[in-house]
């Protein structure tokens, strides 16, 4: 893994210089940087309109979608995106009827079950490597090319210019759809266009942590920035700074260590959620006038 | 002027009819009331009022134009419970998103843009104008159901609209907050010349301000002063069967004899659409 060349000097320059050695670790960092990008900024808004189990079914949808890929013999890349884009169709289309967010849970049950029973298909008829089937749902940081990092940009730089377009009304919506939706916001349109950006988002994700460890970029972040701030302008940012500053220790600290990197940035943004409502909890016991006063 | 005006008009929902012959003129600036039990059409008139439900016969307009041409006139607060104790989104936030929400894009930060700083007074003045100064800069989930209300008319008001439609703002209140409530809507109403309509259960928290209730049951309505409406013989006229209306001492009106009189308070009651 890669393992064996590097060896911690506990030189700060000469780490650094080690961890930008080989190009797959600069591609990895790279990768890593945009993805978390993405992920901290649409996952702020997941997290605010509580729509974090429409993320989940998305990522296991990644999983058949990139291990079809494999088989098929097409871009990885064009799995990931394919799925979770068609995913975010039918995930919109079931949660539209009368069924309500009910419907829309059961049929998101089906979906997954299916999904991962599909990619488990997809792997074994591959080889049925158990390396390939690991990577695909945990994460690895090894296999990324100079292409894969291409396509991620574009991927991401199109997403957070449609989100950056339609920012201020989804945050309407999100917040307040009856009120929105009276004012002349189109929550149906909005609500499917997140519901894309999101399957974006969860498929660049899904190519560094993983399809099952996807959460720990889109979600925790996030909800790690809303514990903070309720501001929307400086939450946003502080949950793309967040999913930033895991992604980059969590590459740093697999790089030298034996762990696999699914591992190291689930724990850091575990870390930091935790952290974080410990502190909160302290401040609201010893100021219990203003219970989540910090505004 | 008038603000809203219904004629010979009928309301269907599906093959349901709602209501139908209601006449109703509503002067700008009038304080009105819309009263009736559960399923009457009480939040049926408010959809109509948006142009989100075309009547199937007669008239209505709004400010003198067609339902639904002139939204950004009226100000709506819908019917609702209240945000989820974890909405992390501040007061000012939400007043904030009542101004500008439906425009495309993001704002510039305020150092950079004369238009966000005029925005963020504008807010203030709103956030002001409903009492809501101390607690406006903190998440909406962790505030009580009346500051979240009062929250809501200043949404409701920052872009000073012309009209106010509250569809039951004092249902999610205990009686004390009600009242205070009531008497807040009244003063803007007054101060800032605003026609309201508010949907209420019961009248009394806001009988004293009331320039014109219009009374829905029976599969009709019927609007005029509160004086002429709620009375034994008009309410017995609307529904068709004997009604009969009490005074208390001080002054509270209690409905007697209909299947769900308004004076009764349901804080589990279905909300009827």
């Amino acid at each position: 893994m890669g393992i064996e060349l590097a060896g911690l000097s506990w030189n700060p320059l000469s780490d650094l210089g080690q961890l930008t050695e080989f190009p797959f670790m600069v591609q990895a960092l790279e990768a890593g940087t945009i993805v978390a990008t993405l992920a901290g900024a649409i996952g702020w808004f997941m997290v605010l309109r509580r729509q974090t189990f429409a993320g989940h079914p998305l990522s296991v949808i990644a999983f058949p979608g990139a291990a079809g890929a494999t088989l098929a013999g097409l871009p990885l890349a064009l799995g990931y995106f394919g799925a979770c884009g068609l995913g975010a169709l039918v995930l919109s289309v079931a949660g539209s009827g009368r069924g309500g967010h009910s419907g829309e849970s059961a049929v998101t049950g089906t979906v997954q079950a299916v999904g991962l029973g599909l990619g488990f298909l997809f792997v074994t008829l591959y080889s049925g490597q158990l390396s390939e089937l690991e990577s695909l749902l945990f994460g690895t940081f090894l296999g990324i090319t100079a292409s894969q990092v291409q396509t991620l940009l574009w991927v991401a730089i199109a997403a957070l210019a449609a989100l950056a377009a339609i920012g201020r009304p989804l945050l309407f919506a999100s917040v307040d759809d009856a009120v929105a939706g009276a004012a002349g916001v189109p929550t149906g349109a909005l609500s499917l266009a997140f519901l894309l950006l999101l399957g974006m988002a969860v498929a660049a994700t899904a190519e560094i942590t993983g399809a099952l460890l996807v959460f720990a970029l889109l979600v925790t972040p996030a909800a790690t920035a809303q514990q903070i701030t309720a501001r929307p302008a400086p939450g946003l940012m502080l949950s793309v700074g967040l999913a930033l500053v895991v992604t980059w220790v969590g590459l740093g600290i697999a790089y030298f260590s034996p762990y696999p990197v699914g591992f190291w940035v689930t724990s850091i943004s575990f870390g930091l959620y935790v952290a974080v409502r410990l502190l909160r909890a302290g401040l609201s016991r010893r100021n219990p006038e203003a219970p989540g006063a910090p505004a | 002027m008038e603000a809203i005006r219904l004629d010979e008009a009928t309301a269907r929902r599906g093959s349901r009819t709602v209501w139908s012959g209601v006449d109703l003129s509503v002067g700008q600036g009038e304080f009105v009331a819309v009263l009736g039990p559960n399923g009457a059409g009480k939040s049926t008139l408010i959809h109509v009022l948006l142009g989100l439900l075309p009547l199937s016969a007669g008239t209505a307009t709004v400010l003198t134009e067609r339902p639904g041409s002139v939204n950004a006139q009226i100000g709506y607060l819908p019917q609702r419970r209240s945000f989820e104790a974890g909405t992390r989104i501040r007061g000012v936030d939400l007043v904030r998103l009542g101004l500008d929400g439906t425009r495309w894009g993001f704002p510039l930060p305020a150092a950079l843009s004369p238009a966000t700083r005029a925005a963020t007074r504008r807010v203030a003045e709103a956030v002001e104008l409903v009492g809501a100064g101390a607690y406006a800069s903190r998440p909406i989930g962790a505030l009580s159901g009346g500051e979240q209300q009062r929250l809501l008319i200043a949404q409701a008001l920052v872009r000073r609209p012309r009209i106010l439609l509250l569809d039951e703002p004092l249902d999610s209140l205990d009686l004390s907050n009600q009242s205070a409530v009531a008497a807040l809507v009244q003063r803007i109403c007054k101060r800032e010349g605003v026609t309201v309509l508010l949907v209420a259960h019961d009248v009394n928290p806001i009988l004293p301000y009331l320039d014109r209730v219009v009374y829905f049951g029976g599969g009709s309505g019927i609007a005029g002063t509160p004086r002429e409406v709620i009375t034994g013989p008009t309410l017995s006229d609307l529904y068709g069967v004997p009604v009969e209306v009490l005074e208390t001492t001080d002054g509270r009106l209690v409905v007697v004899g209909t299947p769900e009189p308004p004076a009764h308070h349901h804080p589990l009651h279905d909300h009827g659409h």
